[in-house]
């Protein structure tokens, strides 16, 4: 950069800094009350109590601290291991249908966790609930896309003539990708993998549905701990354990992605091919077929289960869910024990206040921290940490904090919304910042000459090219809201319901008919969750055309 | 003119802080009263009717969950009720009930209508008793009879080949029917011999479930969904509801039940410290031990009734089991130990 | 030596080669002229076995190896922009080829300090290829290339994009190092005094192709 600091030299163009400043402030207090008070909260009860000395001899928590990990470690081998063949075909070769099995890829991953449950419960056999090779499968499924994405936009820019140096070297197939192509990925595949380990070892959603009482997650536990056995010490103290190991993944993970950089020479542009030969054509067309029938299957089964009360299929479920009455006529001492269509109207609407919260905490935070300098940067990372929290535990942490007088509001309506929003906000955040940062500092300074005061440079600079992310943002932020399930857990209120919540209540009833409406409601999830993301994907896309 | 608007709105904010929670100012009518309830409490809206009609405020039913989840996010939230009055903490959560003050007290005139026992455990009257019970195991008839095999009559037979991969229980840690057997198997083996039955019911195949609903519907075989297993944790008055909900109704029940296993069980109501109603709740708690109320429960929920000269239906007396002499474990002992014991029971019976 | 028959191949609608032929005998160096874009680096990767071809055939030493795999055909390439494994070192990268062979180690290392010093890098090999010069790069792919002893050395393009003076000097050195080991090479080039300095033949794409 040869250019003189822009800030600097026409800082009398700009707002002023209090204006600035006063951005900042609804993100800050967010963050500061409704995050790390509760974080504090939590560090507090679990050292002040023994329990933190008690809960890290037990044996039982041992187990499910290892059982955690080690599924978290199977989960991410085989994620990397099978996502690396659709990484492979979208890297390498030009087929048609190309984008759409991109986007058909991306699909498990923007699907609640509860729906993945909810599909697999439905897809496997009985005597594969509540097993591991169940929880594992369902990781996989909603992971690979993880893989596809970060180790596939390395090696499509990998240049292919590495390989074929290798291979007019005298190197096999195999060899090529052991010795070449593979370490070259390296430092995508350890990126993929630590996400995937991340999103594992925090599994919530999958396990409540998949894991049975033999095989709780520590996140698991850290709900079974305060909302079964009501042991809140207990809790706590798994709560500051999981946020030190997620501390740590994290910082490790960054520190792995400064280091591992290595100075490859990557082409911008791709190097995909055709099929030429028999076999490459084989592999396309199997490898394509194999995945869309992996994705599609599981999904299959949750709409096939809505339809299944009794012997063939019929739409009893769906109209008892969105008709009049609900109950199992066949078993009169089983019912749901609330409406399973209010919790569509209830999960709505806790989403849309979810979205307002965080597309204006999140819009005046982005707009204060690409002004501000340090402490832009103080407050963008304040933002990020939820990211890096389980959802139970800032769940568990708001329930626990706010419980005495004038701050007592665990009963209040807006205590779900206000933690998917911690959730949604730092995605908001990552969408505008980008955007913001990306204008033409020109171009603000065409319009001062223009005439245009700094209030009406902002106005008609900066908020006008936030339009498509915000929209955007507040697509993730109901998506997000919808699909909620962990700190949700915590807070939810009987008689408010959310969907994910009822799916996994209805579930765990007794009953082919209460099952069938959780499935309906589950695939009711799924094609908003779909709608909602499909609707942000046209608006981005529309914004990439006009760009 | 600015700051005594100010110093007016400060001190009208003060008052009705204050309102809340001092004032004894007289407490206004409800339109309707939240009844909070474990999954299966399967008693009609209909049931509330007569309370309506002699008050003019409506009941709503929601549910929470197994009364251990129900009672454990009342107690996170204590003093923040879902509702107004709870129904279903029974007498292994009592102590815990007591102890995060979730309830409170209130003694109904009623008090000296009901099973005194019952109404001892609670001497502070925070909770007040409403049906009482037996945990125990339940038997297919007609399986045994197919498979020339005699119904196991103790405990002990249970370990035995015979009745090998034949029993399903509900998780302790997650039932309350799970939590009255295990506490059964420990009054009958003692605190030395308990662990050993389990481990050699665990050798046997005995099959662990969640909730009494997954374990009586879906893995017992003389329940309507047909499962696997012979031999259920349930109640010893579930036989009555294989007759009354059977269709033909059969000329005896289906289902046995084991007098030797069973665990003595008290379902108690109380109101819900935090409830803007108390007075009313009071009223409910009074209908929840009414003659009408109680008399209806037996083919209901299937429990007994706690009020004293409260008739019991024909089918109940014919089908139910009601053992002279239960196995039963003191409250505070259930308080200071079940943790541990759960603990213990997880580590044998499911790792 | 090399036979090259009637090679066509075409991506999509655009025909590349049209029925191309060529012959290479032992030991001799031929340059392959053209402008960039007509298709020679296509040639030298149907060639080399990494683009099958859509009709015509490839022989080395009288066997037809249009369809084998890169890998088992012995036919070294030096590719125009190095495509050094930046993963490894320059020794690592030399010996690559010797390791695929399976070459013991006392043999590989003596291999890998001769061809050093035969391009005068004898100091280089614990570098890392991500810091070496352009010239020092096209050498250490010219002896990656050259370690394994391949039956015919391909280059696409090995001088371009040099200065003036370097490229002259490893034109030089090129054509010394191929001679020296009496290697057969055929070189793809758009300069007609770079393929006359090196090669000892030069034909033009055209003058393969046949006319209908």
């Amino acid at each position: 950069m040869t250019r003189p600091d822009r800030r600097a030299e026409s800082s009398s163009n700009r707002l002023p800094r209090w204006v600035v400043g006063g951005l900042a402030v609804p993100a800050t207090v967010f963050i500061g009350v409704f995050y790390l008070w509760p974080v504090g909260t939590l560090i507090g009860r679990s050292f002040t109590l023994e329990s933190l000395r008690s809960a890290l001899h037990d044996p039982a928590i041992r187990h499910i601290a290892w059982f955690t990990t080690w599924q978290a470690g199977l989960s991410t081998m085989l994620t990397v291991a099978i996502g690396l063949v659709p990484a492979y075909l979208l890297a390498r070769f030009e087929f048609r249908g190309r984008r759409l099995l991109t986007a058909a890829i991306t699909v498990p991953f923007v699907l609640p966790t509860v729906v993945v449950g909810a599909a697999f419960l439905a897809l496997l056999p009985d005597r594969l609930d509540q097993s591991v090779i169940a929880i594992v499968m369902a990781h996989v499924f909603f992971n690979v896309a993880v893989v596809v994405r970060g180790v596939g936009g390395l090696w499509e820019q990998l240049p292919p003539d590495l390989g074929a140096a290798a291979r007019t070297l005298g190197a096999s197939p195999s060899r090529t990708m052991r010795e070449i192509t593979l370490p070259l990925l390296t430092p995508a595949i350890a990126a993929s993998a630590s996400i995937v380990f991340l999103f594992t070892f925090t599994s919530f959603g999958v396990v409540r549905l998949l894991g049975g009482p033999a095989h709780p997650t520590l996140e698991v536990e850290i709900w079974q701990q305060a909302t079964r056995f009501g042991d809140v010490g207990v809790a706590a103290v798994l709560s500051v354990a999981q946020l030190v190991v997620l501390g740590l993944a994290v910082a490790w993970f960054s520190r792995l992605q400064t280091t591992h950089r290595r100075a490859l020479d990557l082409a911008p542009l791709t190097h995909r091919q055709r099929a030429r030969t028999p076999r490459q054509r084989a592999f396309v067309i199997g490898a394509t077929i194999a995945i869309l029938v992996a994705i599609a299957v599981p999904v299959a089964a949750l709409v096939d289960r809505s339809l299944r009360t009794g012997p063939g299929h019929s739409l009893a479920a769906w109209r008892s869910v969105f008709g009049a009455h609900a109950n199992d006529a066949s078993r009169p001492t089983v019912v749901a024990g609330f409406d399973p269509l209010a919790s569509v109207v209830t999960s709505l609407r806790f989403a849309l206040i979810a979205m307002v919260i965080s597309v204006v905490v999140g819009g005046c935070a982005a707009l204060a921290i690409s002004t501000l300098r340090r402490g832009g940067r103080l407050l963008d990372t304040g933002l990020m940490l939820p990211l890096g929290t389980s959802a139970v535990t800032i769940g568990f942490g708001l329930l626990i904090t706010f419980d005495t007088a004038p701050f007592d509001w665990r009963g209040s309506p807006w205590m779900i919304p206000l933690g998917h929003a911690l959730v949604a906000t730092p995605f908001v955040v990552r969408l505008l910042l980008p955007v913001l940062r990306s204008i033409d500092p020109d171009l603000r300074d065409a319009a001062s000459t223009l005439g245009a005061s700094p209030i009406r440079v902002w106005r008609e600079i900066d908020l006008r090219m936030l339009g498509r992310p915000l929209l955007t943002g507040a697509g993730f932020a109901l998506a997000i809201s919808l699909g909620e399930f962990g700190a949700t857990s915590l807070l939810t209120r009987s008689g408010r319901e959310t969907l994910p919540i009822a799916i996994e209540r209805l579930l765990n009833r007794p009953g082919a008919l209460l099952h069938a409406q959780g499935y309906v409601l589950a695939t009711v999830l799924a094609a908003l969750t779909f709608v909602i993301i499909g609707a942000v994907e046209a608006v981005r896309l529309g914004s990439d055309q006009r760009a | 003119m600015k700051r005594h608007t100010a110093s007016v709105v400060a001190l009208a904010l003060i008052a009705a802080a204050c309102g809340s929670g001092t004032t004894s100012s007289p407490e206004p009518k409800p339109t309707s009263l939240t009844l909070v309830a474990y999954d299966s409490f399967s008693v009609e809206p209909e049931a509330f009717n007569a309370f309506t009609t002699a008050t003019g405020i409506a009941v709503k039913v929601v549910t929470a969950g197994d009364a251990g989840t129900m009672l454990s996010k009342a107690a996170l939230t204590a003093g923040k009720p879902e509702g107004d009055v709870m129904w279903g903490v029974d007498n292994t959560l009592l102590a815990r009930a007591l102890r995060s003050e979730v309830f409170r007290p209130y003694t109904s005139p009623q008090l000296s209508a009901l099973n005194p026992e019952a109404v001892a455990l609670a001497p502070r009257h925070e909770l007040t008793p409403v049906d009482e019970g037996d945990v125990c195991i339940n038997y297919d008839i007609a399986w045994f009879a197919e498979h020339e095999l005699a119904p196991p009559t103790t405990l002990d037979e249970l370990t035995q080949p015979a009745y090998r991969d034949l029993l399903v229980v509900e998780n302790p840690a997650t039932s309350s029917p799970g939590l009255a057997f295990m506490l059964a198997t420990i009054a009958a083996s003692g605190d030395a011999g308990w662990q050993q039955y389990w481990q050699s019911l665990r050798a046997n195949g005995v099959s662990v479930v969640d909730s009494w609903d997954q374990a009586y519907y879906e893995q017992f075989s003389a329940s309507t969904g047909k499962g696997p297993r012979p031999l259920v944790v349930s109640y010893g008055s579930s036989p009555p509801a294989e007759v009354v909900f059977a269709s033909p109704r059969p000329d005896t029940a289906p289902t046995g039940v084991m007098a030797s296993s069973c665990f003595h069980q008290v379902e108690f109501a109380g109101v819900l410290r935090g409830t803007k109603y108390p007075t009313a709740s009071g009223q409910l708690v009074d209908y929840l031990v009414s003659m009408a109320f109680q008399e209806m429960l037996p083919l209901t929920l299937f429990v007994y009734p706690v009020r004293t000269g409260a008739t019991v239906p024909q089918e109940f007396t014919d089908y139910a089991v009601r053992p002279k002499d239960p196995l039963t474990v003191s409250p505070a002992e259930i308080e200071a130990k079940s943790k541990d014991w759960i603990t213990t029971w997880t580590e044998i019976v499911v790792r | 030596m090399l036979e090259v028959r009637d090679v066509s191949v075409s991506f999509g609608e655009r025909q590349v080669l049209n029925r191309v032929s060529i012959d290479v005998a032992n030991g001799e160096i031929v340059a392959l002229l053209g402008p960039s874009g007509s298709g020679k680096s296509t040639l030298l990767r149907v060639i080399a076995g990494l683009l099958v071809p859509d009709s015509g055939s490839v022989a080395l030493d009288a066997v037809d190896i249009t369809t084998l795999s890169t890998h088992r055909r012995n036919i070294g390439m030096v590719f125009q922009d190095e495509q050094l494994f930046p993963h490894r070192t320059v020794a690592q990268n030399i010996e690559f080829g010797l390791r695929m062979q399976g070459w013991e180690v006392a043999r590989r290392s003596r291999r890998v300090t001769e061809l050093l010093s035969m391009i005068g890098l004898d100091q280089f090999a614990g570098r890392r290829v991500t810091g070496l010069s352009g010239g020092e790069a096209k050498r250490v792919a010219l002896a990656r290339t050259l370690a394994p002893s391949p039956r015919i050395v391909l280059l696409d393009e090995p001088l371009t994009g040099l200065d003036r003076e370097l490229h002259d000097q490893l034109a030089n050195e090129l054509s010394h190092l191929l001679r020296s080991t009496a290697t057969t090479a055929l070189i793809v080039t758009h300069d007609r005094d770079e393929a006359a300095a090196i090669a000892d033949r030069t034909v033009t794409l055209a003058d393969c192709e046949r006319r209908p």
